[in-house]
């Protein structure tokens, strides 16, 4: 049982780093509590599976301490550290049969034979293993083989964490989600903190509890799927979260008003008066697709658009829309009405999120 | 899709034909031609049907040559391959040292068989080869020409010098090509170094290795240059391999029929051990297969 801090934690793979640009990852602060489940996202390159190997200890930490329930792990290497990680392709010894994997890290220690098969049938049957054990690992499928390697981490007493590295890319997608729920079940039994790794937005929300978005070598916001989505902390983060994501507008004010380029917005005043007490240059709003009103007909308060397509996606459609110089895209559900042509659009004040340098400003909306 | 049946497709495998019967089948037909005639000039000549053949399988002298030649090739096969295996594991993976110590390793392959009979002649002399005279001075009674134990020693040391890297270089590329992963898996499920060996290294190796031992068996049954070169087969016949053997007979005695019928033998045997080797593995694999289906 182990929950993992992070403390004033960076990595560069460079000898000499000169600037923030050469650290994979820059100085951090995290906590992982015990009994989590995590998920880790980012694009490719964002530094997740680095910090993920910091974890774990095959990579030692440039700067900075890794705790385990308060204790400092950093020159530990792993086969001392309690902690099992599973990666993207499955690593399963093939010469031993799926019994002999699972047995492996139970026998590397010398654990009494009874003992292990204890563990083995129990693990086996968790993971729907059980009919494969005499089998040779290496004829099984990707996905029985991902299993597999599960299966090690699983086996042994003293894990107290399991660390996925994208482990469903080589799985088939109708397979996938079938895996997953098996990680959530697994995740309920044995209450082991789990931090998974990926890029895809939907595979970490249905795994984890809470989900740390990663960017350029920091993460950029620890929260719930909903708050990702519902306030996103950084433009990155409405980007990358949300299909599509997010519509980010550059604005200044003018004259008592919030001008998008040479378009005036119609917002509220509070809006205005955020952007007008913001001390940047870097001001964005941002607002979801899913939020954005979309009307057929002139409405009060509406933005007059130009519609340039729609692509419909069955149970919604997604309109592509001209506001003045900006494209916008808004998200419609099947039953709304698809406007061609010309479009009104509102902004709905209390969805539209201020950012300024690209991280986000609390709009007060009294 | 249309197909059109056209039978003069046939032609197109005429070049491939003529290659086959220039390269392999009409010379090898010379030596049948040769194995079952006793030929005296170019017009005389008797059918001898299997004589040589049953002569030759009987001969005391070429018989032990076979036997020297098992014996010689699984020697130095398990000298090499465990010999090769461990020079790969310890060789460097990256940086200068890499480049250094790949080169060094490959510089005795590149060495012609005669050079290297020539290099390993000279260096046990007696007189003047360093070795020779080390080991003399050393107080061992070293000769490979009056000692057959010596000579056998010294055969088997360079043979295990010149052939050595190769399998250490086959096994090297081998182990490259094992992803990193392999390696932190077993870290993390705290597998000895040996175990990763065992589990991970050498399971990754059977291929490169089949064809290691292949190579090495067909070549260390051919050997001829370096043993000639060296001890010219003595003291004695004791190091008398059979391409020895049969260039004596062949050229030496201009005995065209038993040697065509030898060459034919020897060339069945070579066949014969390679075939079931290379069964024998595949076998073990598919057995796997099986297995689970």
């Amino acid at each position: 049982m182990a929950e993992i801090t992070l403390k004033s934690l960076a990595h560069t793979y460079l000898p000499e780093p000169q600037s923030p640009e050469d650290y994979a990852i820059r100085e951090m602060n995290h906590v992982w509590h015990q009994g989590g489940a995590y998920a880790l996202l980012g694009p490719s390159g964002c530094g997740k599976s680095t910090l993920l190997n910091i974890i774990s200890g095959l990579l030692e930490p440039s700067s900075g301490d890794v705790l385990f329930d308060g204790e400092v792990v950093n020159s530990l290497p792993p086969e001392a550290r309690n902690i099992a990680q599973v990666f993207q392709f499955p690593v399963i010894y093939d010469t031993m049969t799926v019994y002999d994997n699972l047995a492996f890290p139970l026998r590397n220690v010398r654990t009494p034979e009874a003992r292990v098969h204890e563990r083995v049938m129990e693990v086996a049957d968790v993971l729907e293993l059980t009919a494969q054990l005499k089998r040779k690992a290496k004829n099984l499928t990707a996905d029985e083989k991902q299993k597999v390697s599960m299966g090690r981490g699983l086996v042994r007493e003293d894990v107290s964490a399991i660390l996925f590295d994208e482990p469903l890319t080589v799985i088939d997608p109708q397979l996938k989600w079938k895996l997953r729920r098996k990680l959530k079940e697994i995740h309920q039994r044995f209450e082991i903190t789990m931090v998974y790794v990926t890029h895809d937005q939907l595979e970490a929300s249905t795994f984890a509890d809470k989900i740390a978005v990663m960017y350029e070598g920091q993460v950029v916001q620890f929260g719930t799927p909903r708050e990702l989505f519902e306030t996103p902390n950084h433009t990155f983060v409405g980007y990358f979260i949300g299909s599509p994501g997010m519509n980010f507008l550059d604005v200044t004010t003018r004259d008592e008003r919030v001008m998008a380029g040479d378009t005036q917005l119609t917002v509220g005043k509070n809006v205005h008066d955020a952007v007008a007490n913001a001390r940047s240059t870097n001001i964005k709003l941002g607002i979801r697709p899913e939020f954005i009103e979309v009307h057929a007909e002139p409405v009060e308060g509406g933005m007059q658009a130009r519609v340039e397509h729609s692509q419909d996606l069955g149970t919604y459609s997604i309109v592509y829309l001209m506001l003045g110089g900006i494209a916008l895209k808004a998200r419609i559900e099947e039953d709304q009405k698809t406007p061609s042509g010309k479009a009104w659009l509102r902004f709905p004040d209390e969805r539209i999120g201020l950012y300024v340098d690209e991280f986000r400003v609390e709009i007060d909306h009294e | 899709m249309n197909k059109v049946y056209n039978n003069r497709a046939w032609w197109l495998i005429l070049p491939m034909l003529l290659l086959v019967a220039f390269s392999a089948v009409i010379p090898l037909m010379t030596v049948v031609n040769y194995s079952v005639q006793d030929v005296f000039d170019a017009n005389t000549r008797f059918f001898t049907g299997t004589e040589w053949f049953k002569e030759m399988l009987n001969d005391p002298a070429l018989q032990s040559a076979v036997l020297r030649q098992f014996a010689f090739s699984l020697t130095v096969l398990a000298i090499e391959v465990p010999l090769g295996i461990g020079i790969a594991l310890i060789m460097p993976k990256k940086g200068w040292q890499a480049s250094a110590v790949l080169i060094l390793v490959t510089m005795p392959l590149l060495i012609p068989w005669n050079v290297v009979g020539s290099i390993w002649q000279i260096f046990t002399r007696g007189d003047i080869g360093l070795m020779g005279w080390g080991l003399r001075e050393l107080g061992y009674g070293y000769n490979i020409t009056a000692s057959p134990v010596d000579a056998w020693a010294t055969i088997i040391l360079m043979d295990v010098w010149h052939w050595t890297p190769l399998i250490a270089l086959l096994c090297y590329s081998g182990l490259r090509s094992i992803p990193d992963a392999y390696y932190q898996a077993a870290r993390i499920d705290r597998a000895s170094k040996w175990a990763v060996f065992r589990y991970i290294q050498l399971p990754k190796l059977t291929n490169v290795l089949v064809i290691g031992v292949l190579l090495r068996f067909m070549h260390s049954f051919m050997i001829y240059a370096e043993p000639f070169v060296l001890t010219g087969g003595g003291p004695g016949s004791s190091t008398t391999f059979l391409s020895q053997s049969l260039t004596t007979m062949a050229i030496g005695q201009q005995d065209l029929g038993p040697s065509a019928a030898f060459s034919l033998i020897y060339f069945l045997i070579i066949l014969l051990v390679t075939w079931v080797f290379y069964t024998a593995i595949m076998n073990m694999q598919k057995d796997d297969n099986n297995k689970e289906a």
